[in-house]
């Protein structure tokens, strides 16, 4: 008799000891997901106050390669606006000169990811076919391979479909930068954590435009909602023949293009 | 800032073609090509292991600690390498607490305790369990406190327990096995889900990554085991080594196969990016490619162990190749890390041009640094070894 209540006294003990170490060992986990949390309430907080409601909104862009010209005053401005460090190894937008010849060569470039301005300098004596611009940007994909592999969370897409790094959170792995598949992400060399293109959120969230899509001198840059009829990028999408960067990843982009070729990828 | 600036100015000559402004900087180096060759050792040091208790594969049982202590010595590293290239290591420890459900990467943590914890310190517990309590009754000081720690201050030693010993660690083994699979064939989806990656993205990566991993850990062993017996002043179990270098080569010849299919595969579906792929195994990595992998670390062992097992040589000729194709398979194994993590990054995704990758020296993620790290697996090992000795006159005690 006196046995057996040893044994379920024993039987007991072990139960116990189980429980504690389960909640040992899922603590950190729970405080973990409540950190995390508690700091995305304190910035939808700050976008609350300043009258900024995320999921009233659905970002996009219309990019006109037919328009661009080549200037680089989009990759100058964003990098001024986002403290972009200026070597030519971290850009947040670029743009790029395609030209393709009789024969279906096809020379790309983007010297200082056109900060610089292009050269005419021409290489053969081949007769050119076509020549165009295209200027590239993050493409704040709806499906984003980007925000699907980083391991903690850092890079996520808000409810206004704008993809973000919280470069407090994120431990540069830089898993994004190789998931990416048009290679709009560098690792900032200062701050050791990944970098994009934020549609300039700061600005957006002031109802102003991306520093990009506002210094562009032919507006072949167009930003706007995607939801609502009256916004330039629905009239743009409506008015236009539409592309969008590899469309066979299924990454669902939300830069589109007007007159987008063939050989732009 | 500087160093990197200075580091990646000269790369902007040697680019050929038209790459992204933002892939000069290639991402991951020599640290991320050592973490798959390190984790590849575990898990088929541990393949091996499992082959004499599952398989009773008894020519084996001279191997079977060793290879359990080198799978725990190169366990520990691991990790190292990918801790040493974050960005902020100080935040390594996010992926744990709020791991991101979508990332293969998150699993990271998960996997890697899992098979630390449940399988192998647990396997090693349980089979060393006896001796160690006969160790630490005759011992003195303090190596007799680090056993009586070991042990967990257990004291049974009876037939029945000893009975529950090996059952346990006949069940760890084929919980292991999965779990061993699980281990790397998960580092291979890190890479094989990469759907942005043409050269990565494939499903046999994983299945790839796993069979070179046996390839690797079998041949790691034999090395070892060879080394140290000598060493010991102890002979050459000389079936031991016949058996090993028959598993090596039937595992390389599924390694090969399986490597010659996802080649013929891209080939024949020959796919956007097939055309930048071929340049870059023509050009970039012909000599890591075709000469290291495919001819010295496959080819070569293949046919000069498959030779000396038609010819029945004498066994100190045996002896000597098997050694030598250890040592080229060891160096084929980490070409082939290589040319899938450096190789995965030489090409632009705009598959119109491809950069260069240049190691550094000095630094976090040196070579120096790489070094290094893989030199410290057998550091540990020979501590644990001091600790937890695999020969067989230590269990007759």
């Amino acid at each position: 008799m006196e046995n057996k209540i040893i044994e379920t006294d024993k039987k007991v003990e072990r139960r116990s000891f189980l429980k504690k170490i389960a909640i040992l060992a899922l603590a950190p986990i729970v405080f973990g997901f409540l950190g995390s949390t508690d700091k995305l309430k304190t910035i939808k907080k700050w976008m609350l106050e300043n009258g900024y409601v995320p999921s009233n909104h659905k970002w996009g862009m219309g990019i006109d390669i037919s328009k661009c010209i080549g200037c680089g005053r989009c990759a100058v401005a964003c990098k001024n606006e986002n403290n972009v460090p200026k070597e030519p190894f971290f850009f947040r937008t670029w743009v790029e000169r395609y030209r393709i010849y009789e024969d279906g060569d096809v020379q790309v470039d983007s010297p200082n990811g056109s900060i610089d301005g292009f050269e005419n300098t021409r290489t053969t004596n081949k007769k050119m076919l076509r020549s165009f611009f295209v200027p590239k940007i993050c493409n704040h994909c709806d499906n984003p391979p980007c925000v699907q592999v980083c391991p903690v969370g850092a890079t996520f897409k808000g409810e206004d479909g704008v993809v973000l790094v919280d470069s407090d959170y994120c431990v540069g792995c830089r898993y994004c930068i190789q998931a990416c598949p048009y290679g709009a992400r560098f690792l900032h060399p200062e701050t050791h954590t990944a970098e994009k293109c934020t549609f300039c959120y700061h600005r957006i969230v002031q109802d102003k435009l991306p520093a990009c899509v506002e210094v562009c001198p032919t507006q072949a840059r167009v930003f706007g909602e995607l939801n609502k009829k009256s916004s330039p990028l629905v009239r743009f999408l409506r008015m236009n023949k539409i592309g969008i960067l590899k469309p066979s990843l299924n990454t669902e982009p939300k830069v589109y293009y007007s007159n987008l070729d063939m050989e732009v990828r | 800032m500087e160093e990197l600036i200075q580091h990646l100015t000269p790369i902007l000559q040697e680019v050929w073609g038209y790459i992204f402004p933002n892939e000069i900087e290639l991402h991951w180096g020599i640290l991320i090509v050592l973490y798959p060759y390190l984790t590849g050792l575990v898990a088929g040091a541990f393949i091996l292991a499992s082959l004499v208790k599952v398989f009773n594969v008894k020519e084996l049982q001279p191997t079977y600690r060793l290879a359990m202590l080198t799978a725990m010595a190169f366990l520990i590293v691991a990790p190292l390498p990918l801790l040493a290239h974050l960005g902020h290591p100080e935040r390594a420890y996010e992926i744990l607490i709020t791991p991101n459900s979508t990332s293969a990467m998150a699993m990271f943590g998960f996997v890697y305790a899992w098979y630390l914890m449940a399988v192998l310190c647990l396997e090693i517990w349980f089979e060393y369990r006896r001796d160690i309590i006969l160790w630490a009754q005759k011992e003195k000081g303090i190596k007799k406190w680090i056993h009586k720690i070991i042990s967990l201050f257990s004291k049974d030693i009876s037939e029945k327990a000893i009975h529950f010993d090996k059952k346990w660690v006949k069940i760890i083994t084929i919980i292991g096995i999965p779990s061993a699979f699980l281990l790397h064939g998960y580092v291979g989806f890190i890479f094989g889900s990469i759907k942005a990656n043409p050269w990565w993205s494939s499903v046999l990566m994983p299945i790839v990554f796993l069979f070179s991993a046996i390839v690797s850990g079998i041949a790691m062993v034999l090395i070892l085991y060879m080394i140290i017996t000598p060493v010991r002043g102890k002979q050459l179990d000389i079936l031991c080594l016949d058996k090993l270098a028959s598993y090596l080569f039937y595992v390389m010849i599924i390694d090969f196969s399986l490597e010659a299919l996802d080649f013929v595969h891209r080939v024949y579906e020959s796919e956007e990016s097939i055309k930048i792929l071929a340049y870059l195994v023509s050009n970039k990595l012909f000599i890591s490619l075709v000469v290291i992998q495919l001819f010295m670390g496959m080819l070569i062992p293949l046919a000069m162990i498959a030779l000396i097992k038609i010819l029945k040589s004498p066994p100190d000729l045996k002896k000597m190749v098997y050694f030598i194709s250890a040592i080229l398979v060891q160096v084929g194994i980490f070409s082939t890390r290589w040319n899938i993590v450096i190789g995965g990054q030489l090409f632009s995704k705009s598959f119109r041009g491809l950069t260069v990758y240049k190691i550094t020296f000095f630094g976090l993620e040196g070579f120096f640094a790489s070094v290094i790290v893989f030199c410290l697996p057998f550091v540990l090992l020979y501590i644990l070894t001091k600790i937890l000795p695999p020969w067989e006159e230590a269990r007759n005690s």
